[in-house]
C-alpha cells in the first residue's frame, strides 16, 4: 500500500513536471507563431486590401474561362493498342451565393518565406508541447488510478490537450488551420496556468459518488465537446472580425492599417464561418449524448434523471443555445452574424457552466472540487 | 436568403426546390381578412423559423434564474435564502422565481414551442412524404448554373448515355427519373427524415417528463444499524407523491440494515477521502418473502419490487442509557447528523417519560457533538479529524423541562425547542457539559439522574424512489441523437446528367450537381460519377486532339418544366408562403 502510494505520488510528481514543460514549449510555439505573423505582415509580396476584389474578380473570371474549358479537359490517353487510360473529368465548382467571392486569405505568413518558416517551427513546437501535454495527462490518470478528470484541474488539463489534439489533428487531415495556431497557443498557455495556479488540486481519490463508469463516458464526451466548440467559437470570432473587414473592402473604404494587415491574411469570412459551423455540428450531437449520459448517470446516482440541478440546468441552457444557433443558420435573416453571436452566446453558456458553475452557485455537482 | 441566392434558386427553377422541408419564412404583412385571417396570421407567424428561434432563445434565458435562486426542491436553502432577503423574497415569491421550472411563465414558454413545433413538424411530414412519393426535379435549362458541373462530347447516343448515367446513379442509391434523355438523381433523404425524428422525439421528451412528474413518489427514511424499514408510509421520514402515485400505490417489501461498510484513504495525500460507502442489508418483498443478502452503495440503487432504493448519506448514533431522578431507565439509539467529511456531528437526545426529584414529570434534553475520532481547538471547539471511530467521543450539555412535544406542533427530532427547557449548571453557573468516551457516564447535579455513553452504531438514510417515464425518456433521446446525427451528417443532394445530339451529330453530356447546403463534397460526386460514365461514354478522342472548344450544345435544356410531383409540392409550399 505504501509503495503503491509512493509510486502513485511520482507519477503525480511527473505529470506536474510535463505540464510545466508542455506550457515551455508552448510558450515558445506562442512565439514561433507571433514571429509568424509579424514576418508575414511585412511581407513585401504583402497585397494591399482593394486587391482582394480585383483577385476575386479575377477567380471568377478564371472559373467562367474553366468552363468554358471544360469540355476539352477530359483526357482520354490512348496508349498503343486499345488501352485506354480513363483520367477523371474536370469538374468547375461555384463559389455559392453565400460567399462574396473574396478568396481565403493568404495564412499568418502572408507569403513571406521567414513568416512560413516560422510558422512551420510553430507547429513542430506544438506538436512536442501536445507530446509532453498529452504524456502529463496520462501520468495524472496513472497517479490516481482514474480517469483523469475528477476536479477542475484535471478537466482544464485534459480540456486544453484535447483541443490542441483536435486542431493537430486537422493539421494532420490537411485542412488548413493553422490561422488558428496563435489564439489556440495563447489561450492554452491561460488554461493551464489558471490550472496550475489557481485550480491545483493534489492528486486525490474520488468521493464514492463519481465511482461510476459513467464518469468516464459522461465527463469524457464533455470534454471534447467543450474543446471543440472553442476551437469554432475561435472560428467564430475571426469570422465576425473578418466579415467587418470585407464589408469595409468591398464598400471601397481603406483598410491598410495594421488591423487590415491582419484581417487580410485571415481566411475569407465564408470560410471561417464554414469552420465555425462545422465544428458546431459536428459536435451538437456528441453534446447531446453528453447530457443525456448525465441524466442516466444521475438516475443511477440521485433517484432521478433530470433535476434542474445548476449544472444540469446550464447544461440544457447550452444546448438550447446551440440549437437555437443551428436554427438561425436555416433561418432567413438570421444567417451570417446574427448566427455568430448566437454561437457566442451558447459558447459563454459553456464557460459559465464549466467555470461560473463551479466557483458561484452550489449544487449536487458541487463536489467537483474547486 | 440573399437577393443572389433568390435569384440563383429562381434561376434553377423546381430544380432548385425543395431540397428541404423547412417553412419558407415569410415576413407576411398584416392580414386581409377578418378573424379567420388573423388567426391563420397568427397560426403562420407562430409556426415560422423565426418564431421558433426567438421561442428557443426565450427558453434558455428562462431556465436561468432557477439555476442562481434557491428553489422549493431544496427547502434547507430556500429558507436561508428567505431570511437573509427578506425584501425581495415576497416578489420573487409572487412571481415564482422559487418554482422556476413549474411556473406559468417557464410552461408558456415551452408549451408555445411545443406547438409550434407540431405546427411545424406536420405540414413537414405530409411534405416529406410527398416528396419521397414524386419524382426528383427535372434537370434545370442551364447546368452550367449549377455549384458543380462537368461536360464534355461522345460518340456513344445519348440513349446510352443516359441509361448509363441512370444505372451508375441508382448504383450509388440515388433516386432517380429519367425524361427524355436526361436523368434526374436524388440521395440523402435520411436526412430530412432524421430532422423529423429528432423533432418528433422532442416530444417524446416532453410527454416522459410529463409522467415522471405525474407519477412519482419519493420517500426518504434513515435506518439505524440492526434496524429495519418496511415500505409503509407510516415508515416514512417525509414522502412525497405525484398526482398518479401515492401512499396506496406503495409496493409491499422491506429491508433490515444489516451494517453500514466504510472506508477511507488512511495515508498519503488522500488521507481521509471516503473509499467505499457500502451498506448491507437484507431484503423481503412482498408482506412475507424469504429476506435475500443485498448491498446498496452511491451509484449502485437496489431495485425491490419496482421502487428503487438509493444509499443518501451515512452517521454515526450514539447508544446512550439515561437514568431518571427515580432510578428509571430508558436506553436510546440517537442518530447524530454529521456537518463534515470527518463527521462532527451533532444532535439532540430526548427522554420524554423521565421524572423529576419531585416525582412530578420532568423530561431530559442533552444536545452537543458526537466525533469519531476528536480533537480541541479553541477557535472551533470539539471537532472530528477523522471521519473512522478512532477516538469517538460524545460531549453533551444537559436540559431539563418540557419538550414541548405535546402542544402539538410538529416537532423536529433533531432539534430542540428551548422555550420551557432550562439548563443544568454547575455551582458556578457555568452550563453543565461533559466529554465522554464509551462507558463514560455523566451524572447530572441534584440528583437529577444519569447518562451512560454505552457505545455507537451507524445509520444510514436511504431515499425510496418509484418513477416512470424513464424508459420513454431514454427512447427519445437516443431518438433525438440518431434524428440529428441524420441530420447534421447526411447531405441532400441532386446530381443531373443530360445527353443531347448537337448540331455535328455529337452526342454532348453535361451533368450538374446541387446539395442542400454548401458542401465541397457534391463536386468530388460529379466526379466521380462522370468517370463511371466514361466506358459508356468514352470522350472523343479527335476533340483532345485539336484542342478546339466544342460546339455550344445548343438549346440542350428541354422546356424546364417541373415535373408533376414537384408541382404539387410547391403548390403547397406556395400556400404556406
Ligand atoms: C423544441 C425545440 C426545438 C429544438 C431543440 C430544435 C432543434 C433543432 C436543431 C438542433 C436543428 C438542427 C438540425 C440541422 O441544422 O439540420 C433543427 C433543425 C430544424 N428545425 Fe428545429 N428545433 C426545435 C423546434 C423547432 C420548431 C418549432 C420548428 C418549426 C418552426 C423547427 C424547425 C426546424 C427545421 C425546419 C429545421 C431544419 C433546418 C434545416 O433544414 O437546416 N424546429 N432544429
Amino acid at each position: 500500500m505504501n509503495i503503491a502510494a509512493a509510486v502513485n505520488e511520482n507519477f503525480a510528481n511527473n505529470s506536474n513536471y510535463l505540464i510545466r514543460s508542455a506550457m515551455f514549449v508552448y510558450a515558445l510555439a506562442f512565439l514561433a507563431h507571433l514571429a509568424e505573423w509579424v514576418f508575414g505582415g511585412r511581407s513585401k509580396i504583402a497585397v494591399q486590401s482593394a486587391a482582394l476584389i480585383e483577385e476575386a474578380q479575377a477567380k471568377e473570371a478564371e472559373a467562367e474561362a474553366a468552363k468554358q474549358k471544360a469540355a476539352r479537359q477530359v483526357t482520354v490517353k490512348t496508349a498503343a493498342g486499345s488501352t485506354v487510360t480513363l483520367e477523371r473529368p474536370a469538374v468547375v465548382t461555384r463559389a455559392s451565393a453565400s460567399d462574396r467571392g473574396i478568396a481565403d486569405g493568404p495564412g499568418a505568413a502572408g507569403g513571406d518565406e521567414k513568416g512560413d518558416r516560422y510558422g512551420r517551427i510553430a507547429v513542430s513546437f506544438t506538436v512536442l508541447a501536445w507530446l509532453l501535454h498529452a504524456s502529463g495527462v496520462a501520468f495524472r490518470a496513472a497517479s490516481v488510478q482514474r480517469a483523469p478528470w475528477g476536479n477542475m484541474y484535471e478537466f482544464s488539463t485534459t480540456f486544453g490537450a484535447v483541443a490542441v489534439g483536435t486542431y493537430l489533428l486537422l493539421l494532420a487531415l490537411k485542412k488548413d488551420v493553422r490561422w488558428i495556431g496563435l489564439f489556440l497557443t495563447t489561450t492554452v498557455l491561460l488554461d493551464l496556468g489558471l490550472a496550475l495556479s489557481v485550480l491545483y488540486t493534489s492528486s486525490e481519490q474520488l468521493v464514492p459518488a463519481l465511482h461510476s463508469y459513467w464518469l468516464w463516458i459522461h465527463v469524457s464526451c464533455a470534454i471534447i465537446s467543450g474543446a471543440i466548440f472553442y476551437l469554432a467559437a475561435v472560428g467564430t470570432m475571426l469570422f465576425l472580425f473578418r466579415d467587418h473587414y470585407e464589408v469595409a473592402v468591398t464598400a471601397g473604404k481603406a483598410t491598410d492599417g495594421r488591423w487590415g494587415d491582419i484581417m487580410r491574411r485571415l481566411p475569407s469570412a465564408a470560410s471561417l464561418d464554414k469552420f465555425a459551423y462545422r465544428m458546431n455540428a459536428l459536435v451538437f450531437p456528441l453534446w447531446t449524448f453528453t447530457i443525456i449520459a448525465g441524466a442516466i448517470w444521475a438516475q443511477a446516482a440521485w433517484g432521478r434523471y433530470w433535476g434542474w440541478d445548476p449544472k444540469e440546468t446550464w447544461a440544457f441552457i447550452t444546448w438550447v443555445a446551440y440549437a437555437c444557433y443551428l436554427h438561425a443558420r436555416a433561418t432567413a435573416g438570421w444567417k451570417g452574424r446574427k448566427a455568430a453571436y448566437l454561437a457566442l452566446v451558447a459558447f459563454g453558456c459553456f464557460l459559465f457552466n464549466y467555470y461560473g458553475v463551479n466557483i458561484f452557485v452550489s449544487g449536487k455537482h458541487s463536489y467537483a472540487g474547486v | 436568403m440573399s437577393i443572389t441566392e433568390k435569384t440563383e434558386r429562381e434561376d434553377l427553377g423546381a430544380a432548385g426546390a425543395q431540397l428541404s422541408t423547412a417553412p419558407v419564412d415569410t415576413f407576411a404583412e398584416a392580414p386581409a381578412l377578418g378573424l379567420l385571417g388573423w388567426l391563420r396570421w397568427m397560426w403562420r407567424q407562430l409556426t415560422s423559423m423565426r418564431v421558433a428561434l426567438i421561442l428557443l432563445f426565450l427558453l434558455s434565458l428562462a431556465a436561468i434564474p432557477g439555476s442562481l435562486i434557491p428553489q422549493h426542491s431544496d427547502q434547507l436553502k430556500l429558507e436561508a435564502f428567505k431570511a437573509k432577503h427578506t425584501t425581495v423574497s415576497p416578489i420573487y415569491e409572487k412571481v415564482g422565481l422559487f418554482h422556476v421550472y413549474s411556473s406559468p411563465w417557464f410552461a408558456a414558454i415551452y408549451i408555445l414551442l411545443f406547438v409550434s413545433l407540431a405546427g411545424c413538424i406536420v405540414p413537414r411530414s405530409w411534405q416529406f412524404v410527398g416528396q419521397l412519393r414524386s419524382r426528383p426535379p427535372r434537370a434545370p435549362r442551364n447546368l452550367t448554373r449549377l455549384p458543380a458541373y462537368s461536360t464534355w462530347r461522345t460518340d456513344a447516343s445519348p440513349e446510352e448515355v443516359t441509361e448509363a448515367a441512370r444505372k451508375a446513379l441508382r448504383g450509388r442509391r440515388f433516386r432517380t427519373s429519367v425524361t427524355d434523355t436526361s436523368v434526374a438523381g436524388e440521395k440523402g433523404y435520411l436526412r430530412e427524415f432524421g430532422n423529423l425524428v429528432f423533432h418528433v422525439s422532442l416530444f417524446g421528451l416532453l410527454i416522459a417528463f410529463a409522467l415522471t412528474s405525474l407519477e412519482k413518489a419519493e420517500g426518504g427514511k434513515l435506518v439505524v444499524e440492526g434496524d429495519g424499514f418496511v415500505n409503509n408510509l407510516t415508515q416514512y421520514d417525509d414522502f412525497s407523491g405525484g398526482t398518479l402515485y401515492g401512499a396506496d400505490d406503495l409496493q409491499p417489501f422491506g429491508f433490515d440494515l444489516d451494517n453500514f461498510e466504510q472506508k477511507y484513504a488512511t495515508s498519503g495525500p488522500e488521507k481521509g477521502t471516503a473509499l467505499k460507502f457500502q451498506a448491507n442489508i437484507h431484503y423481503y418483498s412482498g408482506t412475507d418473502g424469504k429476506p435475500v443478502k443485498g448491498k446498496i452503495s452511491i451509484n449502485h440503487p437496489l431495485s425491490i419490487g419496482g421502487e428503487k432504493v438509493y444509499l443518501i448519506s451515512h452517521g454515526y448514533a450514539p447508544v446512550v442509557s439515561i437514568k431518571d431522578a427515580k432510578g428509571n431507565v430508558v436506553r436510546e439509539i440517537v442518530p447524530f447528523l454529521p456537518t463534515d467529511t470527518a463527521m462532527t456531528s451533532p444532535g439532540v437526545i430526548k427522554a420524554t417519560d423521565t421524572l423529576g426529584t419531585d416525582g412530578k414529570p420532568d423530561q431530559l434534553a442533552f444536545r452537543g457533538i458526537f466525533t469519531p475520532t476528536v480533537a480541541l481547538n479553541a477557535t472551533r471547539g470539539w471537532y472530528s479529524t477523522f471521519p473512522t471511530l478512532q477516538k469517538p467521543m460524545l460531549i453533551l450539555n444537559a436540559l431539563h423541562g418540557d419538550l414541548g412535544i405535546d402542544s402539538g406542533a410538529q416537532q423536529n427530532v433533531y432539534q430542540l425547542d428551548d422555550t420551557h427547557l432550562k439548563a443544568f449548571t454547575n455551582s458556578d453557573g457555568s452550563p453543565f457539559a461533559k466529554a465522554m468516551q464509551i462507558g463514560d457516564t455523566m451524572v447530572l447535579p441534584n440528583g437529577a439522574g444519569s447518562l451512560t455513553f454505552e457505545g455507537v452504531k451507524t445509520w444510514a438514510s436511504f431515499s425510496i424512489t418509484h418513477q416512470a417515464g424513464n424508459e420513454g425518456a431514454l427512447i427519445s433521446g437516443v431518438g433525438a441523437i440518431l434524428g440529428l446525427a441524420g441530420s447534421l451528417f447526411i447531405q441532400r443532394r441532386r446530381i443531373w446528367v443530360r445527353a443531347v445530339r448537337a448540331e455535328d451529330g455529337v452526342t454532348v453530356v453535361e451533368m450538374g450537381g446541387l446539395g442542400r447546403s454548401e458542401s465541397a463534397r457534391i463536386a468530388d460526386e460529379i466526379g466521380d460519377v462522370a468517370l463511371q460514365l466514361l466506358p459508356d461514354a468514352p470522350v472523343r478522342p479527335e476533340d483532345e486532339a485539336d484542342g478546339e472548344a466544342p460546339p455550344p450544345a445548343a438549346d440542350a435544356g428541354a422546356e424546364n418544366e417541373p415535373a408533376a410531383g414537384t408541382t404539387a409540392v410547391n403548390d403547397d409550399e406556395g400556400a404556406r408562403a
